[in-house]
């Protein structure tokens, strides 16, 4: 679910705009970016925020 | 293999579990690149009725009545657990606490991906609906042959 919500966030977007995506370790933070890139989008970075969250950033 | 991957759903139950199944399956495939038929048929046809509580939708007196026992996305019962119709209320109370998308925005989430939805033709007949008492996103109303033909080169899965 995770990744649906990225990809209809990334559909309402721009080519070229930037999405930020907080998300949680384990299978969400494993599968939004390797999705992402498959589908190919670019994963700008992946940084750790606090605690198990982590900030994706992908550019469209 | 550049072709499409395709996943197809025949959605049987109208059972608030068997349906968040249905929908967090073909969301899912949906969002990785795969076109999604679901394929709704009887009690399945419950999750896609315009009007989500009860009403009675129907063609005469006796699918009237199933049609307000029956109901819509809102008063789907569980397949276990359903206590009188408290516990989808209860499932969806624990969805929302950790965080797992509910049943309704699962459908949004199918509609916004675009998913194909069909209904079946002769279900409908059967409960006396109408494809006017379907969502919009509702594509055709189908029989079998037309589903196969739509499903073929794919997966398919009944739930």
């Amino acid at each position: 679910m995770t990744f649906v919500k990225t990809k209809i966030e990334l559909s309402k977007l721009q080519a070229g705009d930037i999405l930020e995506v907080l998300l949680t370790e384990g299978e969400p933070l494993d599968n939004v970016p390797r999705n992402a890139k498959e589908q190919g989008y670019n994963v700008l970075s992946v940084e750790h925020v606090e605690g198990t969250t982590h900030r994706v950033t992908i550019k469209k | 293999m550049a072709e499409t991957k395709k996943l197809s759903i025949i959605a049987f139950s109208g059972d608030f579990d068997k349906l968040t199944a249905v929908f967090t399956l073909g969301t899912g495939a949906a969002a990785v690149g795969y076109e999604v038929n679901i394929f709704f048929t009887f009690w399945g046809l419950d999750a896609i009725k315009k009007k989500q509580g009860r009403s009675f939708t129907g063609g005469n007196w006796l699918t009237k009545i199933f049609g307000f026992m029956m109901g819509g996305l809102k008063v789907t019962p569980t397949s276990r657990f359903n206590f009188l119709g408290a516990g989808p209320k209860i499932f969806r109370y624990l969805m929302k606490k950790n965080n797992v998308a509910t049943l309704e925005e699962l459908v949004e989430a199918a509609k916004a991906l675009g998913i194909n939805m069909y209904a079946c033709e002769m279900a409908m007949h059967v409960l006396g609906l109408k494809k006017e008492d379907f969502i919009p996103e509702v594509k055709d109303v189908l029989g079998v042959a037309s589903f196969l033909k739509l499903s073929d080169g794919g997966q398919t899965l009944f739930i």
